[in-house]
């Protein structure tokens, strides 16, 4: 039958597809920076121009600010940020105590909640973007380097199921976009490779910061898909494959965006 | 051979998830990489075709394709060019392209403008499809007026 010569060989190609996919290698990648028009480029470049410096500069502060019963604040016990330089590439990292991924935002909260005995920070909040993006802007130009080894392996692989699932009303998985089309014009956008280098990000059209999981919601929804909670297993997993995905691309933090 | 027997050989091979919710689907029979029959009966209307090809909400079909409707800004270009379509397809072979454009490519990005989705989708959508049977053949009636190139 006609049919279903095709369809198998469409399935040999697609099985085909799928081991060049995972022999490509990543650092040549390009990011959201390489597609952005000139004006979007030269506003991240300048650290002055770069509107998302406002929250760097809130996380700053807050570095050094001492709050919680524990009496300390991130500087009492860690000096200056600059020992946080290289930290963020290996986030998400698989933590023993929970026994599954920690984002570089729910180390923050547990750094606040067990070390300070202060209050969780909003996952969405002007403390907690601040704070991730003043601790990724210390690894700025790095190459993200994340492990998906042993304990990491199933929560790689969940993220993986995630990305290539087809999901919502118009039935479409994140590879869909942004492995079979970057480059390409979707409307007025241009696809990219969907990366995660560049998170927190200004985004022109949020008029402020937002995380890479307030992204996913938007990605999720605009194909008319359930969004998943920011900081939830399914997004910690997905940012886990993502940034494996992008090992050896540098770290943009703060990145900016339309 | 009936839609169910080609569904059937798809599952067979595994390519497919599955296909549970599609039980309340339209009904309508694919012939060798075509759906012979209209939809509903009834000529499409070109001119409703068109409104639908450019509205976000429905066929949104200029989000990946140029057409010739030089007064909307911003044709994406994730498909080619179909602004010489007409020429080109049958309106059977159109018809399927818009059920169900999986049936010809399984890795398609291209929406099934008359299946439900099965993962995760939104409540307000759950069960629908993005377009309706006569939606689709106004779309076609206006595919089928498209012949002649275009340049943006
Ligand atoms: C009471 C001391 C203390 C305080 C206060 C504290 N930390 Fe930590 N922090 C540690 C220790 C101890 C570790 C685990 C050992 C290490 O990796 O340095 C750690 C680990 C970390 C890590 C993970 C390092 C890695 O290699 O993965 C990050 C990120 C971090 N802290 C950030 C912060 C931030 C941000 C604050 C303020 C919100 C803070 N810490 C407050 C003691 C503290
Ligand atoms: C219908 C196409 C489409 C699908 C499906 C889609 N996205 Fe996107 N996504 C976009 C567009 C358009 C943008 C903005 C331009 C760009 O960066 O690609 C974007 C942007 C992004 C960005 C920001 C990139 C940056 O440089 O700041 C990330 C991260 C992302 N998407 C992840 C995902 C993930 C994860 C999924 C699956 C859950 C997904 N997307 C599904 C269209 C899509
Ligand atoms: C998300 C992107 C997307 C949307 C939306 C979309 N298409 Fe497509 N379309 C494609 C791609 C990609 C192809 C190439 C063939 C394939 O992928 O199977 C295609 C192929 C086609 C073809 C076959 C053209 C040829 O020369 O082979 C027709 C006709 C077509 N689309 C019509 C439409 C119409 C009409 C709509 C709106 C109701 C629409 N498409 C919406 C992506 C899309």
């Amino acid at each position: 039958m006609k049919y279903t010569k095709y369809i198998t060989s469409a399935a040999g190609l697609l099985g085909l597809g799928a081991i060049l996919v995972a022999c490509t290698p990543a650092p040549t990648m390009k990011t959201g920076y390489d597609y952005a028009i000139p004006e979007t480029q030269a506003m991240q470049d300048d650290d002055f121009s770069n509107p998302a410096f406002v929250w760097v500069d809130i996380g700053e502060e807050q570095w050094s600010t001492v709050d919680g019963e524990a009496g300390k604040s991130c500087e009492s016990c860690h000096g200056d940020a600059s020992s946080m330089k290289g930290i963020s590439t290996s986030y998400p990292k698989y933590s023993a105590e929970d026994g599954k991924m920690r984002t570089l935002q729910h180390q923050i909260n547990y750094e606040r909640t067990e070390r300070m005995k202060a209050k969780a920070w909003k996952w969405e909040g002007d403390e907690m973007l601040g704070m991730a993006s003043f601790i990724k802007n210390q690894s700025k130009g790095m190459p993200l380097n994340v492990s998906i080894e042993g304990e990491a392996a199933p929560f790689y692989e969940a993220g993986k199921a995630f990305y290539m699932q087809r999901r919502g009303g118009l039935d479409m998985s994140c590879k869909n976009c942004h492995m079979d089309y970057p480059g390409v014009k979707i409307r007025a956008n241009v696809l990219t490779n969907g990366l995660p280098n560049g998170f927190p990000t200004y985004r022109l059209k949020w008029q402020k910061i937002g995380s890479l999981h307030r992204r996913f919601r938007g990605c999720n929804s605009n194909i008319r898909a359930t969004p998943y909670k920011q900081g939830s297993d399914e997004y910690t997993n997905l940012e886990l494959f993502l940034t494996h995905r992008a090992n050896g691309v540098a770290v943009e933090t703060p990145a900016v965006r339309n | 051979m009936t839609y169910r027997t080609i569904l059937s050989t798809l599952v067979g091979i595994a390519l497919f998830g599955t296909l549970a919710a599609n039980a309340n689907a339209a009904e309508y029979m694919i012939v060798d990489g075509t759906i012979p029959d209209s939809l509903t009966g009834k000529p499409g209307d070109a001119a409703n075709g068109k409104k639908l090809a450019i509205n976000r909400k429905k066929g949104n079909c200029l989000a990946c394709h140029v057409m010739p409707i030089p007064e909307e800004q911003f044709h994406g270009e994730v498909g080619p060019d179909i602004s010489d379509v007409g020429s080109h397809f049958t309106e059977a072979e159109l018809r399927l392209r818009l059920v169900d454009p999986k049936v010809l490519n399984p890795d398609t990005i291209m929406p099934a403008f008359l299946k439900p989705g099965t993962h995760d989708v939104l409540k307000k959508f759950d069960g629908k499809t993005i377009l309706g049977e006569q939606d689709i053949e106004d779309v076609i009636a206006y595919l089928m007026t498209l012949k002649g190139q275009y340049s943006q």
